[in-house]
C-alpha cells in the first residue's frame, strides 16, 4: 500500500471515526484522559503500521482494539514504577472482555449517545456542559471553542478541566439513563444541543466559518439523539434546527445585510430541509407529549407553509403560541406571541401586548424587545416614540448586521412627527 | 499545535533529598521516554540553578550584568520543555503528567502564532 493512500485513509479515519472511537474507549477505559492518551496512541500506532502493513477492513474497530492495548500496556509499565498492585488489577480489568466481544459491543452507536449524556449532566454547570461537548463529542479544539465564543482559551481549557473533575469525583455514569430520569436529562441534552446551534445562528459576533461548524454540529448531534431516542422533543428540536438551516442562506443578502422574514426570497428556502422537517414534526405531534421543541418547530412550519407573510395563518400560530405558553412560560415566548397577534390583529394591538411584556419585567436587557416595540410605533406613525424605542435597542445590539438595520430604520423615520 | 511548558518549582523541595523527591527525580527519565514514544515529547532542556546564572540589560547604550535573577518567590524557572499537542486542554493533561508537577508548578504557554496580529496592551 503506498504511503499517500494510508495517509488519506488515517485522515478519513481521523475525520470519521475518532469521535466514536473516544466515545468507546471513554466507556472501555472508564475516564476522558485515559481514553483521549489512548486514542492519541492508537492514531500514531496507524501512522506507523498502515503504511506497512495495510488499511484494516473496519478502522473503528482496529483503532478501539489498539488503543485500548496500548492504555493497558501503558497503565502496567505505570503500576510495576510506582509498585502499586492495585492500579495493575484496576488496568487489566477491562481485558476480561475478548475481541470478539469488544468488536460487537465497541459497534454499539449508544456509545455517542452515552457521551452526550455524560458531558450534559444537569450537576455540570451550564457553561461547562456547552464546552464538554463541543470539545469531547463535537471534536472541536479548546482554541476553537474559545474562538467561537470569543472568551479566552485558559478559561475554556480550566471549564472543561474542572468538569472533567467533577465527572470523575462524583462518579457521574458514563451511560443512557434509564427511564424515570430521562425526560429530564434529555431536557439538558437538547438545550446544550440547541445552544450551540442558536451560537452558530444567531452569530452575536466571530468569524463565520466556525459559526457554519457550530449549527453543522449541532445539527449531527440533533440527528444522533433523535435518531437513537424515540423522543417526541428530540424530534421537535431537530425540525426546529432544519427549518432554521433551511433559510439560513435568505437571512442576509449579498452585503450581509439583516433581510426579514416577509422579504426573504422564498423560492431559495431549502425544500429537502422543510420536507424532513415536516415529517419530524408529524412524528412528534402523534406521540402523546407534546413539548416546546415541537411545538416551535411547528410554528415555524406554519411560517414555510405560506407562500408569502401576508398570506400566513398568523391565528394558527397565535393559537400555537398560546399553547406553548403554558408549557414554556417565558417572557420571550410572550413576545414573540405578541408579535404574532400584531400579525392577526394590527399594531395597535400589537403594541399593547409588547408593551404588556415589557412591563412585566424580565425583557428590559433584551434588544430584540424594544426593536419589536419600535417597529410597532413605526407602523403606527409614531415616530418620536419608535426613536426612543430603537435608540434603546441598539444600545443593547453588537451584531453587526443587526445593528445596520436598526440604524438604518431610525434613519428612515419622518424626521417631524 | 506546541506548546512550551515552563517548569518551576523549589530547588530546596526538589534536592533536598527527601523521600518524595527522590521518588519523583526517579520518574523523571521513564516519563521523558514514554512522552518521546507517545510523540508529545518535541524537545527539552533542564536549566541549572540560578546561582550560576546572570542577568544582562542595556540602558542608555551601557550594558550591565548581574548575578543570577534575584528570586523574591522561593520557586525557580528549572527547565523548559516543548511539546506538541492537539489543544490546549491536551497540553494541559499531557504538563499535568510531569513528575515536577507534584512537587512545583508547570506554565503552559502556547507559542506565537504570526498569522494573528500582535496584542495592543
Amino acid at each position: 500500500m503506498s504511503t499517500v493512500a494510508a495517509r488519506d485513509a488515517l485522515e478519513a479515519a481521523y475525520r470519521t471515526d475518532a469521535r466514536r472511537v473516544l466515545a468507546t474507549l471513554i466507556r472501555l477505559l472508564g475516564g476522558f484522559d485515559a481514553a483521549e492518551e489512548a486514542l492519541h496512541e492508537a492514531f500514531a500506532a496507524a501512522a506507523l503500521q498502515w503504511p506497512r502493513e495495510g488499511v484494516p477492513a473496519n478502522p473503528y474497530a482496529w483503532l478501539v482494539s489498539t488503543g485500548r492495548f496500548r492504555s493497558i500496556d501503558r497503565h502496567r509499565r505505570q503500576a510495576r514504577l510506582d509498585g502499586a498492585l492495585h492500579e495493575l488489577a484496576l488496568a487489566t480489568a477491562p481485558e476480561s472482555a475478548s475481541d470478539q466481544e469488544l468488536l460487537e459491543t465497541g459497534l454499539i452507536p449508544d456509545d455517542e449517545l452515552r457521551l452526550i449524556f455524560t458531558c450534559c449532566h444537569p450537576t455540570l454547570a451550564h457553561d461547562a456542559r456547552i464546552a464538554l461537548t463541543l470539545r469531547e463529542v463535537a471534536g472541536l479544539t479548546t482554541e476553537e471553542i474559545a474562538r467561537a465564543y470569543l472568551v479566552p482559551a485558559p478559561t475554556i481549557a480550566q471549564r472543561i478541566v474542572r468538569a472533567k473533575a467533577k465527572i470523575r469525583d462524583d462518579a457521574i455514569p458514563y451511560e443512557v439513563p434509564g427511564r424515570a430520569e430521562l425526560p429530564a436529562r434529555v431536557e439538558s441534552a437538547l438545550s446544550v444541543i440547541y445552544l450551540i446551534f442558536n451560537e452558530g445562528y444567531l452569530a452575536t459576533e466571530g468569524p463565520s466559518l466556525l459559526r457554519e461548524d457550530l449549527c453543522a454540529e449541532a445539527l449531527r448531534l440533533g440527528r444522533l439523539v433523535a435518531g437513537l431516542l424515540d423522543d417526541p422533543e428530540a424530534l421537535g428540536l431537530l425540525a426546529l434546527m432544519l427549518l432554521h438551516e433551511a433559510r439560513r442562506a435568505t437571512r442576509v443578502d449579498t452585503t450581509g445585510d439583516l433581510v426579514l422574514l416577509e422579504n426573504q426570497d422564498r423560492a431559495l428556502w431549502d425544500r429537502a430541509c422543510i420536507a424532513e422537517a415536516r415529517a419530524l414534526i408529524v412524528r412528534a405531534l402523534a406521540m402523546r407529549r407534546i413539548g416546546p421543541y415541537a411545538l416551535q418547530a411547528a410554528i415555524a412550519a406554519l411560517h414555510f407553509e405560506a407562500a408569502s407573510a401576508a398570506e400566513t395563518d398568523w391565528a394558527q400560530i397565535v393559537a400555537l403560541y398560546d399553547v406553548l405558553q403554558r408549557v414554556d412560560p417565558s417572557p420571550v415566548v410572550a413576545l414573540n406571541r405578541a408579535a404574532a397577534l400584531a400579525m392577526r390583529d394590527g399594531p395597535e394591538r400589537g403594541l399593547a401586548a409588547i408593551e404588556a411584556v415589557i412591563e412585566q419585567g424580565g425583557l428590559d436587557g433584551y434588544a430584540l424587545a424594544h426593536a419589536a416595540r419600535a417597529d410597532m410605533q413605526r407602523r403606527l406613525g409614531r415616530a418620536a416614540a419608535a426613536r426612543l424605542s430603537y435608540t434603546r435597542a441598539l444600545e443593547l445590539t453588537r451584531q453587526p448586521a443587526e445593528r445596520r438595520f436598526l440604524e438604518a430604520r431610525r434613519r428612515a423615520l419622518t424626521p417631524l412627527e | 499545535m506546541q506548546y512550551v511548558c515552563l517548569v518551576y518549582f523549589d530547588p530546596k523541595a526538589v534536592f533536598g533529598q527527601s523521600p518524595e523527591a527522590e521518588a519523583m527525580l526517579a520518574k523523571i527519565g521513564p516519563h521523558t521516554a514514554q512522552l518521546k514514544a507517545s510523540g508529545h515529547l518535541v524537545s527539552f532542556q533542564p536549566l541549572v540553578l540560578p546561582n550560576e546564572a546572570i542577568t544582562v540589560r542595556v540602558r542608555d547604550g551601557k550594558a550591565s550584568a548581574t548575578d543570577g535573577p534575584f528570586m523574591e518567590t522561593k520557586e525557580v524557572l528549572g527547565g523548559v520543555v516543548l511539546i506538541e499537542a492537539r489543544d490546549l486542554n491536551e497540553a494541559v493533561q499531557i504538563a499535568g503528567g510531569f513528575p515536577h508537577a507534584t512537587l512545583g508548578s508547570i506554565e503552559v504557554r502556547p507559542l506565537v502564532d504570526f498569522s494573528k496580529p500582535r496584542p495592543k496592551l
